[in-house]
């Protein structure tokens, strides 16, 4: 299994993180790898095996649906990088 | 005496309780060690010192009236992947340098009901992901019994800050191993309890399956007291199991007599070190003279599967829950890009470091279009069949016992070019996380390094979800028979 440089800068657009030209040899590399590595479980017969959802036996949990306190707009807020009044302030997501 | 620091929480507790010592003196003495050690050691990365003279004055308020518990005034250490309200949480990461939390973890909530003396917050690697703490942000933490060796991760500087006689205990976080494996390699007790067991409300999220919040401490007891203190019940952590906590540090002691132990063989990889090998085998030995009724020869085939579930489903869960550090709501953002897009993609290339991009890729990865059946789904219907093969054995034996880590600590920088390579010191611990059991790390004794530093080894001891009193129960009976937890560290 290899990642082509090509298949590295797909995954990092769609995991929306931008990589130097120095990351993305490395990276194509280290994946392969660690893909490769992957490859044993192919030889694991899970025919029949239902997959893990979750290690307790829990199932949907219900509360009443009554209003709690929640922390204040101000408190949200405290750690934006940037705001407007009672919003965080972002360029602009839509291109004209 | 025994210098005030090496006391065990309990010993604090005793004499802060017949008023020998009082909270702030054991805060201040704290702190004067923190300021003596910590610039080699580097196990903190924020100190809260006003505020723990505060906690601690409260606490010696609370016992001159006769009030608080076992915990009460005694200081202590958290991971700083635990939100504290109003103490910058870094999980490690640049990213989340000037975060400071609005609100407590459930853990800090219960803590304080308990008296808590908070010293400050400690060094990780990044995230949690990592097992020698080097992918800190921050640098890497240093092992208290040999300086120029990792402490073990990712809860590094907690298992440091104890091992080293700064904190009398800590909380970590386990995801693959990350209490166990640097108790190990720092000579303490490290426990990851039943996933459900502890709130993870308020613990910055790397693999939700798999997250557990727990203790490391000096004695087996401490443990079990600080557990019964996070234990229990949290209605905003929608896993959190209802499941009442038994009353285990008061009832420790007796022997095991007709305790069924077994010990799989898949645990016992190829290419560990001899003198942990050793130190386990002895140890096992030592439980069977102590009444237990020990099988060698059990198997768990599906166990050497684990690793690779594992390095699927976790930077699988990452790569979903870091999504949210985008600089848009906290944290570092980079702000002269041309466009939101640019903005965001380039606040994760500088905000992350190198082993987080490397599993939020592979998680991407693992969960893209065409891919999930093949990685995502094939490693959940493994994790199944490791799960029932515990099952099963818990069926036959009461506790299970392994190695933690296939080799004591190692030297920094001689694994961090390989990633592979670090992900194999976990193979004795992922298991555990995968389906979901309480797990303890206990000093077994020591291997000699080549130039005469004596490397600590701990002894696994594994149970069936939510029996956590077996748990203890074993591990107290061999720690006061074997007697390595009164070792500690020569003088920096």
């Amino acid at each position: 299994m290899h990642l082509s440089t090509e298949q590295v800068q797909h995954i990092a657009r769609l995991a929306r993180v931008e990589i130097g030209e120095e990351e993305v040899e490395r990276f194509s590399e280290q994946l392969s790898a660690i893909l490769d590595y992957f490859q044993r479980l192919q030889q694991v017969d899970t025919e029949g095996v239902s997959p893990t959802a979750h290690t307790l036996p829990l199932h949907n949990i219900f509360r009443d649906d009554e209003p709690e306190p929640c922390l204040e707009p101000e408190e949200v807020l405290a750690n934006a990088p940037q705001r407007e009044g009672d919003l965080f302030r972002v360029k602009a997501v839509l291109e004209e | 005496m025994t210098d005030l620091h090496w006391l065990t929480l309990s010993e604090a507790a005793e004499l802060l309780r017949r008023r020998e010592a009082s909270s702030v003196e054991l805060t201040q003495a704290a702190f004067e060690r923190v300021a003596r050690l910590d610039r080699e050691i580097h196990a903190f990365l924020t100190l809260t010192q006003e505020r723990a003279l505060a906690q601690a004055r409260r606490a010696d308020e609370m016992l001159a009236g006769g009030e608080g518990g076992p915990l009460t005034g005694v200081p202590a250490a958290i991971k700083d992947v635990i939100c504290t309200a109003g103490v910058r949480t870094t999980a490690g990461s640049k990213i989340l340098e000037p975060f400071v939390p609005p609100y407590d973890a459930n853990v800090i909530t219960l803590l304080d009901e308990a008296g808590f003396v908070m010293l400050g917050k400690t060094n990780m690697d990044e995230f949690a992901m990592g097992s020698s703490g080097e992918n800190s942000a921050y640098g890497p933490t240093r092992n208290p019994w040999a300086p120029d060796r990792v402490p073990g991760g990712s809860s590094s500087g907690s298992a440091a800050a104890v091992a080293a006689g700064m904190a009398y205990y800590a909380l970590g976080s386990d995801t693959g191993g990350s209490i166990r494996q640097p108790a190990s390699l720092s000579g303490v007790v490290g426990l990851k309890p039943t996933y459900g067991r502890v709130s993870r409300y308020g613990l910055i999220a790397f693999g939700s399956s798999l997250d557990q919040i727990g203790p490391f401490t000096r004695s087996v007891q401490d443990a079990a007291l600080v557990f019964q203190a996070i234990a229990g019940y949290d209605q905003r952590d929608s896993t959190s199991a209802e499941m009442a906590v038994p009353d285990i540090a008061s009832a420790l002691g007796g022997d095991l007599n007709g305790l069924r132990v077994g010990v799989p063989q898949e645990y016992f990889v190829e290419g560990m070190d001899e003198a942990v090998r050793n130190a386990v085998v002895t140890a096992i030995n030592q439980l069977h003279s102590l009444g237990a009724e020990i099988d060698w020869e059990v198997s768990l085939p599906s166990s050497p599967h684990a690793l690779a579930v594992y390095y699927i489903i976790a930077p699988s869960e990452a790569s979903a829950n870091l999504a949210r550090y985008d600089g848009v709501k906290y944290g570092y953002a980079y702000q002269e890009g041309a466009s939101m897009w640019e903005n965001m993609e380039k606040t994760r290339r500088f905000g992350f470091g190198e082993e987080v991009k490397r599993r939020i890729m592979v998680g991407t990865y693992a969960l893209s279009a065409g891919y999930y059946d093949a990685y995502y789904l094939k490693a959940q219907k493994v994790r199944t069949l490791i799960r029932r093969e515990f099952d099963e054995a818990f069926e036959k034996y009461d506790v299970l016992v392994a190695p933690v880590s296939p080799t004591p600590a190692f030297k920094l920088g001689q694994k961090v070019s390989d990633p592979l390579q670090m992900y194999l010191s976990d193979v004795c611990t992922i298991p555990v996380n995968i389906a979901g059991l309480p797990g303890i790390s206990v000093p077994c004794g020591f291997a000699p390094a080549e130039d005469g530093a004596r490397l600590p080894v701990g002894l696994q001891i594994l149970a069936k979800p939510f029996d956590e009193a077996t748990l203890f129960r074993t591990a107290y009976a061999y720690e006061q028979a074997a007697g390595w937890w009164r070792e500690r560290p020569a003088e920096i």
